[in-house]
């Protein structure tokens, strides 16, 4: 059976526009089933706030199944809330108790500026993806399946990373605002696939270039592992920093650079 | 996503050639913010070697006056009469100064560009999971560790604040007198409020350590699940080792047992 959570206050990030400046408002839940997600949650919520005539609270969310990175939300300090290893929308009521006050904020970065409310513009993410994040395949008739042998446990190193759903987590939790954790993520997926290495080190070079262009820079501090929905490891950091050296020593005596 | 978002930023596109650049290599890796990071390591590690040796050159204070001055004698007039007396440790102190102010300025660099990157702040209080205290007060115990670094000097080296720096002393048995290092470190520590500045900048720098000593493998990318387990373990070690060293001269002042 179902229990009911009573009382819950949220204080609720309300911003007009990206301009705009913001403020928390307070909602009042009086009754929530604990089975309801934490985006249910907000659904429900805005239903009673269309139903009064005010304006729905504004977040982003989409398969609310943990795989697409749509969904975002800093919850009482925390990138997607207390529950490790989840994203918001795996986040559910019976994590709280009854008379908690719930504070929501939006992902803060300058790379992510506010569209409204809680929802912010990650599209930096796909400036960095852009610049490296794809390989070369050849176009015609389709390879024959396992042509290229790609050992067990490659493969599921390089599995570990493009676990990553591009949800900017990372960032958000980060205290510097750096987006390594993505980057590497991304980095490490291709670069530890054979398919991959053609690009290697072009790849490190520009996806790693272009993220300075917009983030802030890693500390070690290791807020990004504990906050990914699908904890990836601050391990594929160094290797992007190892593969980045690399490439700055290796490119400029194999491009016979400056 | 499909609203229509202003993007102030301009196009990047992958496959573009980026604009050949004319700055010279080494600048230009350290134009970017994991360049700025090797080179924090990089000094970091120069440093590091540094407070491990001056930590165990000064262990010579248990061996009586005479050992801690000869020290002192040695470093003055180190490769000498291949070198003028004091160039050689003017040369390893130029090195000291070039990686401190490099050490400071990616710190400083890097500072500027994470504020940056989030200028409007979180409005609720954060909860921190991983982030330790060391690694959130690096800057802080960093401009202690400066201040400390800048008294230190003006206390032992140069004598500024402390009358027995430079006064020349003949241990029996000597052929010549040496400079009394040993006199201006016991003088410098029976002043309570210097010994207590000494020790909790030394703590501070042991924080620094903590943290520092582990990031550097992250920075540089040397992560291998063989050794992965010993980085933290090394961290520790040293920045205790460090600490432990350096804190017990002033307390062994304190409680006579140099002096």
């Amino acid at each position: 059976m179902s229990n009911h959570l009573e009382n819950i206050t949220l204080r609720i990030w309300r911003q007009a526009g990206p301009q705009a400046k913001g403020h928390f408002e307070e909602y009042r839940i009086d009754s929530i089933t604990d089975e309801a997600s934490f985006l249910e949650m907000l659904d429900i919520l805005n239903d009673n706030l269309v139903h009064e005539g005010k304006e729905a609270v504004v977040f982003d969310h989409d398969c609310r199944e943990g795989i697409c990175g749509t969904c975002s939300l800093m919850i009482d300090g925390q990138a997607h809330g207390p529950q490790r290893g989840t994203a918001t929308c795996q986040l559910h009521m019976r994590k709280f108790k009854s008379g908690d006050t719930i504070t929501i904020e939006p992902w803060r970065a300058s790379a992510f500026p506010i569209i409204k409310d809680l929802m912010v513009d990650r599209s930096a993410f796909d400036r960095i993806i852009e610049s490296g994040g794809f390989i070369t395949a050849e176009t015609g008739g389709a390879p024959d399946a396992n042509l290229i042998p790609i050992p067990k446990p490659i493969a599921d190193a390089a599995m570990d990373s493009a676990e990553c759903i591009g949800c900017g987590a990372c960032v958000a939790a980060c205290p510097n605002g750096a987006a390594n954790l993505f980057t590497a993520a991304k980095v490490a997926h291709l670069n530890r696939l054979p398919q991959g290495q053609a690009e290697r080190y072009s790849r490190v070079e520009a996806m790693v270039e272009t993220m300075d262009e917009h983030f802030g820079s890693c500390t070690n501090h290791g807020e990004c592992e504990a906050a990914c929905p699908k904890e990836i490891s601050i391990d594929v950091i160094a290797l992007m920093h190892k593969d980045y050296r690399k490439a700055k020593f290796a490119n400029r005596k194999d491009l016979a650079r400056q | 996503m499909a609203q229509a978002v202003t993007s102030h930023r301009g196009p990047v596109t992958g496959t573009a050639a980026r604009a050949r650049r004319r700055r010279p290599f080494l600048v230009d890796l350290y134009s970017t913010a994991v360049g700025k990071k090797y080179v924090m390591g990089a000094t970091g590690i120069g440093l590091m070697g540094f407070v491990l040796f001056h930590m165990i050159g000064n262990l010579k204070m248990y061996a009586g006056a005479a050992d801690l001055d000869h020290y002192a004698h040695f470093l003055q007039t180190l490769l000498y009469p291949l070198a003028p007396k004091g160039w050689v440790l003017w040369i390893l102190r130029g090195g000291l100064i070039t990686m401190l102010f490099l050490h400071l300025h990616a710190a400083w660099s890097l500072t500027v560009l994470n504020r940056k990157a989030r200028p409007v702040k979180y409005q609720s209080s954060r909860d921190y999971q991983i982030a330790n205290f060391a690694s959130r007060t690096m800057r802080y115990s960093g401009i202690v560790i400066l201040a400390f670094v800048v008294w230190h000097l003006l206390d032992l080296t140069f004598g500024v604040v402390n009358p027995e720096v430079g006064k020349m002393i003949t241990h029996a048995g000597d052929d010549e007198a040496v400079k009394s290092v040993y006199a201006s470190v016991v003088y410098s520590f029976q002043r309570t409020p210097v010994a207590l500045f000494y020790v909790v900048a030394n703590i501070l720098l042991g924080i620094h350590l903590f943290h520092g000593a582990w990031s550097i493998f992250q920075s540089f990318g040397w992560n291998n699940p063989r050794f992965n387990k010993w980085r933290r373990s090394f961290a520790t070690g040293f920045a205790a080792l460090v600490v432990v060293g350096n804190v017990s001269f002033p307390v062994a002042v304190m409680a006579g047992i140099v002096g």
